[in-house]
């Protein structure tokens, strides 16, 4: 398969290490070319589903493809397409950062050394230098570089960013985004920092309690929810097709995030209407949510908030692209 | 060259951002006709944002007729900047507007209340989560 419908597809893919399950009934469908943010707290199975996508943790259960390659049949050369970057970002610390690029060369049969030169010529950090010697900083920035050499096709990024400081996120993303425009590659990305993915990410999941709350592009995740506020008393005016995803009661007021029913797959959010949201009641003051407040909702929600669905989401995961 | 700005708190797709500070950049003059927007390469190293995003407002300014993509070499603008009203029109406007600033303090609006309510007549009606909260609450129909 030359150009897959998607860049990554699972279904129903889960992970279980002796009894617990990391990651349990994910489902969703990234098409390519998107830069796609993973959100959820410690523990809720980020770095699981990434590592199986990756190739190097097989699912317990469950389907997944990448770049359209089913699970257990990736070939040396799509491994060769996928860069993976590790929360632990592995280098050897005794290695010169030239020496680390010598053997990045030798393993990748698409390592591009131009580029990687010249990411390191931009962010000052001298090919001489002794990894143990750097910044944690520009140790990412040497991992990240690694990761971009082999001009991947999908890049699995876990927690690229984390304890960064703002100068040295800012430059580590500034990398990864000239190279997804020069290769066109796909992104999946961890982190918990969700402000910084608001820009960044067209597309959105949340994970929480190993399993997926949401999955979608961020348009149609943003035009699908509503925050409301009211009366502690009344009742809310959520949609017919639509579930109260966080209801939050501080002494007379309501705060309640609400999403509508299932938007339309495959059509973009402006061609669809408003997703099934006129909330016409005056008791209720209606605003439009950002992704901070809807992502804090879903990962403070309940699973008994949401509507038992028939099937693949009865356990209350909440597509948003339905399929 | 244009430089951009975000503002992540203001509620207004990113996208729609880079619109309308290419069509303001026109308006004043900033970008004339053949001038070059920057290259989405660059911006995404300006303002930390998705490549795709730029590509789009590129898109809608294309389709709007203000600019022209050209293979190969980038995007420039090809309008001609919005005529804007006659400097003794702005001069009388602002006259006009600063006696109803006046009116409204004498009412007794703050500041943020002036702020609010002109926001509220510049801005078509249903389009900002901001205007949402200030006036209209609860009653309208959400459209986006």
């Amino acid at each position: 398969m030359s150009t897959p419908a998607a860049a990554v597809e699972t279904l129903g893919l889960g992970k279980r290490y002796g009894h617990a399950w990391a990651l349990q009934d994910c489902s969703f469908r990234l098409p390519p070319g998107r830069i796609a943010g993973l959100v959820g707290p410690n523990g809720a199975g980020k770095s699981t589903l990434l590592r199986m996508l990756a190739g190097i943790s097989t699912p317990s259960a469950g389907e997944m493809s990448v770049l359209g390659w089913p699970a257990g049949t990736q070939s040396t050369e799509t491994l060769a397409c996928i860069g993976y970057l590790d929360q632990d970002r592995p280098l050897y610390r005794g290695f010169r950062v030239s020496e680390m690029l010598r053997f990045g060369r030798e393993l990748n049969p698409r390592w591009d050394d131009t580029r990687a030169r010249r990411h390191l010529d931009d962010l000052a950090i001298s090919p001489r230098s002794r990894i143990g010697r750097l910044s944690g900083g520009q140790q990412a920035q040497v991992a990240l570089t690694m990761c971009l050499a082999k001009r991947p096709e999908l890049l699995l990024l876990d927690e690229p960013v984390a304890a960064l400081d703002p100068l040295a996120r800012d430059d580590l993303m500034h990398i990864l985004l000239q190279s997804v425009v020069d290769d066109g590659a796909t992104v999946l990305l961890s982190s918990h920092a969700v402000a910084d993915l608001a820009t960044v990410c067209d597309y959105v999941i949340i994970l929480s309690a190993s399993r997926v709350q949401l999955a979608g592009d961020l348009d149609h995740v943003l035009a699908s929810h509503r925050m409301l506020l009211g009366p502690a008393a009344a009742a809310p005016p959520v949609p017919a097709d639509g579930a109260v995803v966080s209801s939050v009661t501080t002494g007379r007021q309501t705060t309640m995030i609400v999403r509508a029913g299932q938007l339309i797959a495959g059509q973009p959010a402006s061609a669809q209407p408003p997703a099934g949201l006129p909330i016409a009641d005056p008791a209720w003051e209606v605003v439009e949510p950002t992704l901070d407040e809807i992502v804090l909702a879903y990962l403070r929600h309940r699973p008994q908030d949401l509507p038992q669905r028939p099937g693949r989401w009865a356990r209350g995961a909440a597509p948003v692209e339905a399929r | 060259m244009i430089r951009f700005r975000l503002d992540p708190r203001s509620g207004v797709p990113a996208y729609r951002q880079l619109v309308d500070q290419v069509r303001q950049a026109v308006r004043l003059g900033l970008l004339q006709p053949g001038d070059q927007l920057p290259p989405v390469r660059e911006v995404v190293t300006q303002i930390t944002i998705n490549p795709n995003t730029v590509h789009r407002a590129y898109r809608d300014l294309e389709s709007e007729g203000l600019v022209q993509g050209q293979q190969g070499r980038g995007t420039f603008v090809l309008a001609a900047p919005v005529p804007a009203a006659a400097p003794e029109q702005v001069a009388e406007l602002h006259r006009e507007l600063v006696a109803w600033v006046g009116k409204a303090r004498a009412a007794g609006l703050d500041d943020e209340g002036i702020a609010a309510l002109v926001a509220l007549s510049v801005r078509p009606p249903g389009t900002s989560a901001g205007a949402t909260r200030m006036a209209e609450t609860g009653r309208e129909e959400i459209a986006r």
